[in-house]
């Protein structure tokens, strides 16, 4: 690799406020983080995964203002006001989201890596209406990558939550 | 990730200071936020423009027009779009994923920049990222790289495909710029690399992509976008092609067609276009027309098959166009 190239430290401070699962924050970060990196460092909020951290794998999908999005390819200091919501935001009074459950009954998963990214997707998947039969489930959840191959129980998760999401 | 500013206006003006004065614009940045992660992009200075209002669609009269700033998930799923310029809600749903889709901007995709992964690796010779450092794809893993409009400077494809469906359909832009606006064919955006590859573009220092405009007419309906790719959806193109038919009395009286994955910039081919006037939209049209495309390839070591494919994308998405009732 070529050498590394010389760094300083961050030179500005961005004040922003998020709302996240309901909550509102108020954070100081550095312009470079990425809403992944605020979420995972600097809110705890650990369930939203970084697979590739390039907008490939889909693994960091979470919906901002009610859409789903990549959050490792957009600056937290972009959203200043937004609504985020995460895997952890689901379950409402212990009852598992119809699609976490959904993808249980299904088995839509083996190591898990990938789940949180899929269940988010899964919710803007339906919520845009592209989930109306498995062929176009799997076209429209094919920004989301399960490297187990557990692709036929998301898919029938996904549709099995369908109308009650 | 070097530091950088990042300022933020509500101002098509201010922002367009900022960009004159060596800010960069940033609107979804999944282009930018990737190649900065690498190192290969290093701005200073960012300048938001999310918050400029240069959003949504609109018709006036038979043309579309889309703002620089309208997302491409929205564009796509515009019921309007799909009815009456059916090739641009296609080929913007080809692309990327829909994840991707919510965060790209219009404007964003046409500027996004190549897919070559010598481009991005900091150790490879690439004449676009580092001017006169070579090209490492020349000699190396070139199948996904162009046939058409090729240097010995570069050889990389341009990955949009919503830029094919727009040169097809001669959409314009319009820019706005410390000199004022101005238009232009979507077209003339794209430079061939020649011995300056590092320059993609038309457009002048501080210059922004405001609109996309879309004229309408009787081929815009009987036109359909096929993409030829490893993975069914979710992946770049091997080779695409956007056909446009206009079909009156059983003859073809005028037909648009470009392609993608095969071009230094989105593929224009007017030769094939012309060959079809006056004829009857069968197979033997195509077929003959079709063979035009390759005229004047420069096949690499592992993207040879491209010359043969391209004729055969180009025949079936004529097919698909000439059935769209």
């Amino acid at each position: 690799m070529a050498a590394e190239p010389a760094r300083t430290e961050a030179t500005a401070v961005d004040t922003i406020r998020l709302v996240v699962n309901g909550e509102p924050k108020e954070l100081k970060l550095d312009p470079r983080q990425s809403i992944l990196d605020v979420l995972r460092e600097s809110l705890n909020l650990t369930g939203t995964k970084k697979g590739c951290n390039q907008g490939a794998c889909g693994a960091c999908t979470i919906l901002v203002d009610g859409k789903r999005i990549v959050s490792c390819l957009t600056l937290a200091s972009m959203h200043d006001g937004a609504d985020v919501q995460t895997i952890e935001g689901l379950e409402k009074d212990g009852e598992l989201h119809p699609l976490q459950a959904a993808f249980v009954r299904h088995e839509g998963l083996q190591c898990g890596f990938c789940t949180s990214g899929q269940i988010m997707s899964g919710i803007g998947c339906i919520a845009e209406g592209h989930a109306g039969s498995p062929e176009e489930i799997q076209f429209w959840m094919s920004g989301n990558i399960c490297r187990c191959g557990a692709y036929p129980g998301i898919v029938a998760a996904v549709a099995d939550a369908v109308g009650r999401s | 990730m070097f530091p950088f500013t990042l300022e933020k206006t509500a101002s098509t003006e201010a922002a367009i200071a900022a960009g004159s004065s060596g800010a960069r614009y940033i609107a979804g940045g999944t282009t930018l936020i990737d190649l900065m992660r690498d190192e290969v992009e290093r701005p200073e200075r960012l300048v938001d423009i999310n918050r400029l209002p240069l959003g949504g669609i609109r018709f006036e009269g038979e043309d579309l027009v889309i703002g620089a700033l309208a997302r491409m998930a929205e564009v796509a799923a515009d019921a309007d779009v799909q009815r009456l310029q059916p090739l641009i809600a296609e080929s913007l749903i080809e692309g990327a994923s829909p994840q991707l889709r919510n965060m790209a901007s219009m404007g964003g995709n046409l500027l996004q920049r190549v897919r070559c992964p010598y481009f991005r690796m900091l150790d490879a010779g690439c004449n676009k990222r580092t001017p006169g450092s070579g090209c490492a794809a020349i000699e190396g893993l070139n199948a996904g790289h162009a046939i058409l409009g090729t240097s010995d400077h570069c050889v990389a494809t341009h990955p949009s495909d919503v830029a094919v469906a727009l040169v097809a359909l001669d959409a314009t832009l319009r820019v706005q710029g410390p000199q004022g606006e101005r238009s232009f064919p979507v077209e003339e955006l794209f430079r061939l690399p020649g011995d300056t590859p590092h320059l993609e573009h038309t457009l002048l220092p501080g210059e922004l992509i405001v609109e996309i405009r879309v004229p309408g007419g009787p081929h815009a309906r009987r036109a359909r976008y096929l993409k030829v790719r490893d993975r069914a959806s979710y992946e770049f193109a091997l080779v695409s092609a956007a056909a446009a038919l206009d079909i009156g009395d059983g003859v073809i009286r005028a037909a648009r067609i470009a392609a993608g994955g095969v071009g230094t910039r989105p593929w224009r081919l007017r030769a094939c276009e012309a060959a079809l006037v006056g004829r009857k939209p069968d197979r033997q049209a195509f077929e003959e027309a079709a063979q035009l495309a390759t005229k004047g390839v420069r096949p690499l070591h592992h993207n040879a098959f491209k010359v043969a494919l391209l004729p055969r994308t180009i025949v079936r998405a004529l097919e698909m166009a000439g059935e769209v009732a």
